[in-house]
Order: structure tokens, then sequence, then C-alpha cells
């Protein structure tokens, strides 16, 4: 199967990179410019990244966007890591059709949707909305993901290595945190980066449940775009990008990195045992 | 470790001392999954320091009755008794019984000490007495040097002693072992039955050992239950299994038989003759077993017992019948004839090639005659 790339390969390829990177890169290289002007190149400068750093509102809405950030993404580990066990564990219970569709159910809701039945239920509880009601409005949103990360891990999980610990005198919760937590793990940490990423730049949802004081970044950045995209603006998305960019390729090549150590070393004890 | 047990196991035999009390103790033990009935109304005693094979088929029910000891299932109905306490609500962290499971379950994320010292930590053990004990089981498991490896870093035949380690690590009383050896090619399997009936005699434990191997279980038991279909078709010692099976399902799963069915003609005692269809003479055997003169029945007769000659015998009491050669296998040690016998059943004679010869001399549709002592064989009506 090497068969050598064809022209049409070639420029397909090259359309497909364009139209997903091109907008990206330019809104990077734009992020450099000198000018004020968005679309005019004046030169070289990082001048923007300064103004960016002494805009003290932009670095609020960025702080509040980290924590809500942070604290939706563990909080919708935690439950959707327990409703994934519930669904793959306890196979036989009523309504059990019911509750996984509910559960995945949110994968496929428009946005639109989610916001505007939280903000009715949040105003019907006279919940005053700000930094709290973002953050559970992320978890509803997030914790399916969660869930469904960390389910795939689940399937493939030998439930002989519970009771092995339980036989061995280990009582269940604890067989769950000296046993299962720790082989689940990686899919529990990659469910998080991805609940936190996708809070990180949801805009829809938090826009409808937001209040004073809890803007968050992406809020911020589309209502000063409405007067005028700035090079600062530029600046913050580039920041976030390398940040998004730098999280993921760690992740792969932390994951990579482990399988392959563990082939090299399962070849190595089938070479030992002849 | 290396030193015979054989005639010190021969004398153990306490299920023939009325006085005995069991260890284990099924009693009328039953277990159903929605419509399908795993484990039916079955009832065995296990003694102290018993080697006890559960035998079976797949789905037999085998690996359920000992889920059901490790408490990783409840009995529908019945009791189970261990050193006449009822296991009843007792959670599987709570039993005293410890087990290998099929797969090993090994835990991945630690080491292979690690692992033997799992249990112990359990039992909240002082840190020095775990350390001597890892160090002890390590060395009877002859894995001294491999501490520090993780699992995956070891081949199938070190996995499967580190299981035994660590199951044997909290020194249980019973130990339960789910085909332990399945995984093992066919030498390395051999060698570490031995090791298995070594360490148990060695450590006084109970072993509850579940296959589907018979020959696992013939080597390695004292007793063997032989289960179909979630009961329980005969229990007995290996010997007792192979040479006085109760039905042909114990006879046709352990080993090779071959069944000739027939008619009781006349039964005097345990002296029976058999009207076999197409056979010119009747069968006479004195282990008439339970049949009654007009009864259908099987006789039943190893392979290892019939012999086999191109010249018919003169002995008078012998059986003797006639048939062409049909099938040849030669397998080295022994060599198996298939002979066709008049009426079409094929019957099987497994002669030991005790000379050294590269031309055997019987050989295919030549006539031959089978012919076999009275006691050789036995009459089975189920």
């Amino acid at each position: 199967m090497n068969r050598r790339l064809s022209w049409f390969n070639v420029t397909s390829l090259t359309l497909g990179f364009a139209f997903l990177y091109i907008p990206i890169l330019l809104l990077v290289i734009f992020s450099f410019n000198e000018s004020r002007l968005v679309t005019v190149w004046g030169g070289f400068s990082t001048k923007w990244y300064g103004e960016m750093i002494r805009n003290q509102a932009l670095m609020d809405a960025a702080w509040v966007t980290i924590r809500v950030a942070v604290l939706s993404a563990t909080i919708a580990t935690v439950l959707g890591t327990l409703a994934a066990i519930t669904m793959t564990r306890y196979v036989r219970f009523p309504g059990r059709m019911l509750f996984s569709g509910m559960i995945y159910a949110p994968l496929v809701m428009p946005e639109v949707i989610t916001g505007l039945s939280l903000l009715l239920l949040f105003v019907a509880m006279d919940f005053s909305r700000g930094f709290w009601t973002v953050t559970i409005a992320h978890v509803t949103l997030t914790m399916c993901f969660v869930a469904v990360v960390v389910q795939s891990r689940l399937v493939t999980f030998d439930e002989s290595l519970e009771e092995a610990a339980q036989d061995l005198g280990c009582p269940p919760a604890k067989t769950f945190f000296a046993i299962t937590l720790p082989l689940i793990l990686p899919a529990v940490v990659a469910g998080w980066m991805l609940a936190f990423t996708l809070s990180l730049d949801d805009l829809v949802i938090a826009s409808f449940n937001t209040g004073p004081g809890a803007t968050t970044l992406p809020i911020k950045i589309y209502s000063q775009v409405r007067l005028g995209v700035t090079p600062e603006i530029n600046a913050v998305c580039t920041v976030m990008i390398a940040v998004v960019a730098v999280g993921v390729i760690a992740a792969s090549l932390y994951t990579k990195r482990a399988q392959v150590e563990k082939e090299k070393a399962e070849r190595a004890a089938v070479l030992q045992a002849g | 470790m290396s030193k015979s047990v054989g005639p010190v196991k021969r004398k153990f035999a306490p299920w023939l001392d009325p006085n005995a009390k069991p260890y284990i103790r099924f009693e009328a033990v039953t277990k159903r999954f929605g419509d399908f009935t795993a484990v039916d109304n079955l009832s065995i005693d296990i003694y102290e320091r018993e080697f006890f094979s559960l035998l079976g088929p797949s789905g037999c029910g085998k690996t359920t009755l000992m889920r059901m000891l490790a408490g990783f299932e409840e009995p529908t109905e019945g009791r189970i008794l261990l050193d006449g306490n009822d296991l009843a609500g007792v959670p599987p962290h709570r039993r005293p019984v410890n087990m290998m499971f099929q797969s090993y379950a090994l835990f991945p994320h630690m080491s292979v000490a690690e692992n033997i010292a799992f249990g112990l930590k359990q039992d909240r053990m002082p840190k020095p007495d775990i350390e001597a004990r890892v160090a002890e089981m390590l060395k009877l498991v002859k894995l001294e040097k491999f501490a520090g490896r993780r699992p995956h870093q070891l081949s199938g035949g070190q996995r499967q002693r580190v299981a035994l380690a660590r199951a044997l690590a909290k020194r249980p009383k019973v130990l339960l072992l789910d085909e332990p050896l399945g995984a093992l090619d066919k030498k390395l399997r051999e060698e570490t039955q031995f090791e298995l009936m070594d360490i148990q005699y060695e450590l006084g434990l109970t072993f509850l050992i579940v296959t589907h191997d018979q020959e696992e279980a013939m080597t390695m038991s004292d007793r063997i239950a032989v289960m179909d279909l979630g009961r329980m078709v005969q229990v007995a010692t290996p010997a007792e299994i192979y040479e006085q099976p109760n039905s042909r399902y114990v006879a046709d799963f352990i080993g090779d038989i071959n069944l000739l069915e027939g008619r009781v003609a006349a039964v005097e005692g345990q002296h029976a003759t058999i009207a076999a269809a197409g056979l010119d003479r009747p069968i006479v055997t004195e282990h008439a077993g339970s049949a009654k003169a007009g009864d259908t029945v099987w006789f039943a007769i190893r392979p290892e017992k019939v012999r086999i000659g191109l010249e018919a015998p003169t002995d008078p009491s012998l059986n003797v019948v006639a048939g062409e050669v049909w099938d040849i296998g030669y397998l080295g040690d022994v060599s198996v004839y298939r002979v066709k016998l008049p009426n079409g059943t094929v019957v099987k004679s497994t002669l030991a090639n005790v000379t050294r010869l590269v031309e055997r001399p019987i050989g295919w549709d030549d006539k031959a005659y089978l012919s076999w002592p009275r006691d050789a064989g036995l009459v089975l009506t189920s």
C-alpha cells in the first residue's frame, strides 16, 4: 500500500488544511501587527500583547474563565465518572435505557436550548446569576462528554481485578480508590481536559447564564468584536490557541509514550520467556 | 518442594469416616440467573486439607459454584457453610477464602511484590512482617528476582506464579483456583500440576479447583466432582471415577471408553450376561451394578483393557469378539486399533508398544480377535 500521492490527493489535502488553518494563521500573524488597523500590515511588533496584559477588564475575564473552567471540569469529571460506572456496571436496573439516553442527550442538544432552559430554571428558583450559575451550566454541558470518555475505558476494564481486590480483603469503596481509579485515570484526565476546553470556549451557554462580575473571556471577546476588531483581541486569541495546543500535544505525547513503553516491556517479557 | 507426597496422600480419605466434620458444605444450593439455572439443588461436603476438583464442560455451573463460595454470587436457595458457619450475607472481603482467578487478575499498576503484599496490607499487618511474608512467597514460587517487575513485564508462567503467591500470601484456609493452568502450555502445565500438589500438602490447605481438563483433575485431586447442567453427576476419587463411572456421561467425559448397547439376559449377584445385537456370543461380566434381567444397558470397557490378537484366545472364561481392523493410530508409546464388529460397532483397543518394532504385526483390514476378562468392564444403566 505504498502508493504515491497523486496531484488530486495533494490538492485536496492542501485545500482541506488551508480551509482549516488559514483563518487561524491569519489571526496569529495579525496579532504581531504594528498597525492599529487589523487588516493592514504595518510591521512586526509585540506591543498588543503588552496592551492585552494592561487591559484589566480582559484579564479579569480571563481569570473568571479559568476559575469557571477548572471548577466546572472538576465537578463534571466526578459526576460523569460516577455516571459512566453506573452505566457499565449495573447493567440491569429499571429505566436504564432512559437513564443512558438522558445522559447522552446533552451531546446533541442545541446549546441555545440548554442555555435558555438553565436560565429559566435559575430565574424560577430566584438564583442570582453570576459565577456559580455559569459554573453549574458548564457542568451540565460537559458532564456527558466525560461520561462518554470514561465509559469507553470502563468497557474494556477487567472486572476480575476488583473482585480480586475484594477477595484479598479490600472493602468495595477502598477497592475503587486503590484499583479502579488508578487504572481508569488516563480516561478521567482526558475527560477533565475535554470538559476544561469546552468550558473555556463556550459562548452561548455562558452568555445566557452569566451575570454581573462573571464575564467570561469568550463573552468579553464577542462584545469587544462588535465594536470593532482590535489587534489586542488577536493577541488574546493567539494565547488561547497556544494554551490549548500545548495541552493537547502534551496529553497525546504522554499517552503515546506510555503505550510505546508498555509494548516494549511486553515484547521483552515474551522474548525472555523464550 | 520436590519430594513425592504420594504414599501419605493415599491414606487420606476423611470422606469415608462417618465422624469426620466437613470443612466446606454446600447444602441443597441452587443458583438461578433469570430463567437459567446454573446450579441445581446441589450438595457436597469438602474436607479440610482436601484437594477437590470440580470438573465439567463449560456452562456446567462449576465456576458459579466457586464464585458463590468466594462471595461474588449469593445462592438463590440453600446454604453454604464454612467450618460450620453460614456464609449467607458475608461480603467477599470478609470471607476467609482466597481465589486465584482464571485471568490471574494481577493489578497492572503494582509491582510483583506490591501485588503479593496487597492482601496483607488490607489486614493492617506490620510492615516488617509484610516484607518477610512477601519474601517467603516469592521464594515459594521461585520469583525472587522479579519482585520489582510489573505484571506486563512477565511471561505467562511467571504471571501464574504471582497470582498463586498473591492468593496464598494471606494463608487462607481454603484456596479457590479457577482454571489455574488453562493459559499455560502443555509442558509447563504438567510441571505446575505437581508444584501445586506439593504446595497444597506443605501448607496444609484445602484446595478447591475448577477445571474442564480431566487430565489435570485426575493428576492432582483427592476427589473429583463431575458436573453437568448444574448437577453433580458423580463425586469420587480419580481411580473410582475412571474405573467405576456411574453413568455414560462420566465414563465418556473422563478418558476414552467403548460402549456396547445390549439387553441383560441373566443376573446373579454381580454376575451378568448381556446379549448385544449382532454379536454371536453374550458378554459375561462380574460388575452388573444395579442392572436387572431384561433391562437395556450399556456395557462399558476402557480401550486399554481390551486385548487384540490375530488368533482367537483359547481361555474359555474370556469374552471374545471377532472383527475387522478398521483404523490404526500409532502414538509412539501406544497404538490405538479401531476394530469394526459384525454389527457395525467400532471398538477401540490400545496396545502398549513394548517391543521396538517398526512393522507392527496387525495391519489394516486384518481379521482380529478382541478379548477381555470378565471383570474388565462394567454395566451402566444410565
